[in-house]
């Protein structure tokens, strides 16, 4: 009937989400944007699935869709981190 | 056989190491560290990924991660601090676009061959990132002011948005059963491109703070939608987090504004104002000072609450507003700001402004730290805030902004507006905080108006 391995995706997706909003309700309301910023940036992990595609040659129209999704991620994981260490750079303690 | 096994070892340290960046951010003095860890993370998750044994070119990888590195780098390094909603919104749009476009390979190369069950995820898939993709640019277009931030209503418009996505839903279910049916898939994604646009039409710029935490959210479904696709369990538990992290967000912002999601989403806020019976407000007198007078005040004060609003970062006003501060503090006033979770294009956004001005963080506080300290507050300085410290969302049922949390700055002993006129903020409706008997109307530029305490401070 449905695929094992689907229920299995679905429980680490389900449990995922619990211990995310655990994690995410302890972020200091100082910092919801570079926490937005920083979740862009791991959001780029489609890079790993973008990769594959980009580099396995299944036919020509796959390696261009591929090559532009990496392109994305890239820009995601790269611009991501990048703009989070400089806004948290900002945050200093009053001397 | 052993490779695949290591590279999913490589995702788990990849998974743990996230989880523990995010948990950095629970405090300004562990979160950097936090993202480094994330960021060895990312590495790990992408050198691994290099060693795939489908891999056999490696032309078009790097050519993705040189020109992607071209393109986000200085995305990130240069632009304005006022400019990140825009850019958190182009960001959501981009890995949207990746997921969806990789969906449609998958459906292109094998889309025929495969069960219902794969199928369907992969319609799912391809439906959210299109949807998010389009939706993302569209709220990045209105932030950066290319798109009318008017929120665009028509007769009809959630009915038809609802048929459309019954459409999609539809379609989706038809391919389960005719997975070779590939006219039925692209129908489905120009449905999604469409429904993206139609679905950020009616949201009006004040409520983009929900409206970004929203896309954020899909966003991390769309990735963890990937990850279902192509049965990798990094992309399910970071679009989980992610995923999770922007509805907690969307809620935190709707519990702001005193709206719910459906409400944002359908109720075109901004646009239905018309300006509501307050006219014996308006005939109330008002009480101006001049600078010279509320330099005095603010001299003698013990304690001082800075209350801005994003009027203050459109005139730049923050550094200003800071030199007032340090002014204040060389005479040993105490200074604090307090920051409304609204205040700003998107969740946090005030506290990166000030702290781009270098204002401390541990002078920030939040709507809930700083409500009952202003009882005990000599002076607070409200600066380019209007809405958001309007004593009618409390006690006039009437009001469009009834029952919304504010800060309740007219508890202090002496309240100092600086402001441009008397014209009402977003919402359009007129603050009852201006007629007050201890508010004082302090007219003008806010940059010029600061700039002009400071001097009269020190003198």
């Amino acid at each position: 009937m449905i695929d094992p391995g689907l229920i299995a995706d679905l429980y680490v997706f389900v449990l995922a989400g619990f211990l995310g909003y655990q994690v995410i309700s302890r972020v200091s309301p100082l910092l919801h944007t570079p926490l937005m910023s920083a979740t862009n940036a791991i959001s780029g992990i489609s890079l790993v699935g973008s990769l594959v595609v980009a580099g396995a040659g299944y036919n020509p129209l796959s390696t261009a869709l591929g090559f532009i999704a990496v392109t994305a991620s890239t820009i995601n994981v790269v611009g991501g981190f990048l703009i989070t260490d400089r806004i948290l750079k900002m945050f200093k303690a009053s001397r | 056989m052993q490779q695949r096994t290591l590279l999913q070892l490589f995702y788990l340290l990849s998974a743990i190491l996230f989880v523990l960046g995010l948990r950095g951010l629970s405090h300004p003095r562990t979160a950097r560290r936090g993202m480094f860890l994330a960021e060895l993370g990312m590495l790990l998750a992408i050198v691994g990924t290099l060693f795939h044994h489908e891999i056999l070119s490696y032309r078009w990888i790097v050519g993705g991660l040189v020109l992607g590195t071209v393109i986000g780098a200085p995305l990130a390094l240069w632009i304005p601090m006022t400019a990140v909603p825009q850019r958190t919104a182009l960001s959501h749009s981009f890995g949207a676009l990746a997921a969806a476009l990789v969906g449609i390979s998958e459906y292109s190369r094998h889309g025929a061959q495969l069960g219902a069950g794969r199928v369907a995820v992969i319609g799912i898939e391809v439906m959210l990132g299109t949807l998010t993709f389009t939706g993302s640019l569209m709220a990045a277009g209105k932030l950066q002011g290319l798109i009318r931030g008017y929120p665009i209503t028509y007769r009809g418009q959630n009915f038809s948005n609802l048929a459309l996505l019954a459409g999609m839903v539809g379609l989706i279910v038809a391919l389960a059963f005719m997975p070779a049916a590939g006219n039925l898939f692209y129908l489905m994604v120009a449905l999604a491109l469409v429904f993206g646009v139609l679905l950020i039409l009616p949201i009006g710029a004040a409520d983009m703070p929900v409206v970004i935490a929203l896309l954020n959210s899909y966003a991390g479904l769309t990735d963890a939608a990937m990850g279902f696709m192509l049965d990798n369990k990094i992309q399910i538990i970071t679009g989980s987090l992610d995923g999770s992290s922007g509805f907690i967000l969307s809620i935190l912002m709707c519990r702001a504004m005193n709206r719910s999601i459906t409400n944002v989403l359908f109720g075109a806020f901004g646009k239905v104002q018309e300006l509501p019976a307050g006219g014996e407000e308006a005939k109330k007198p008002i009480r101006q000072t001049t600078v010279d007078e509320a330099a005095e005040i603010l001299g003698t004060a013990r304690s001082v609450v800075f209350v801005p609003g994003y009027g203050m970062a459109v005139s730049q006003a923050q550094h200003r507003v800071r030199e007032l501060a340090d002014a204040l503090k060389k005479k040993g006033v105490a200074v604090r700001y307090g920051i409304h979770p609204v205040a700003g294009r998107m969740p946090g956004h005030m506290n990166v402004l000030l702290a781009e001005a270098n204002v401390p963080y541990d002078e920030l506080y939040d709507m809930d730290q700083i409500n009952p300290q202003f009882a005990e507050t000599d002076v607070v300085v409200v600066v380019g805030a209007n809405d958001v410290v309007n004593p009618a969302a409390k006690r006039e049922p009437g009001s469009p902004i009834y029952g919304m949390p504010i800060l309740e700055v007219e508890k202090a002993r002496v309240v100092i507006v600086s402001k441009r006129s008397l014209a009402p903020g977003f919402a359009g409706i007129d603050n009852a905080l201006y007629y007050n008997e201890n508010t004082l109307m302090l007219f003008g530029d806010a940059k010029d108006t600061m700039v002009k305490l400071t001097t009269a401070l020190k003198e």
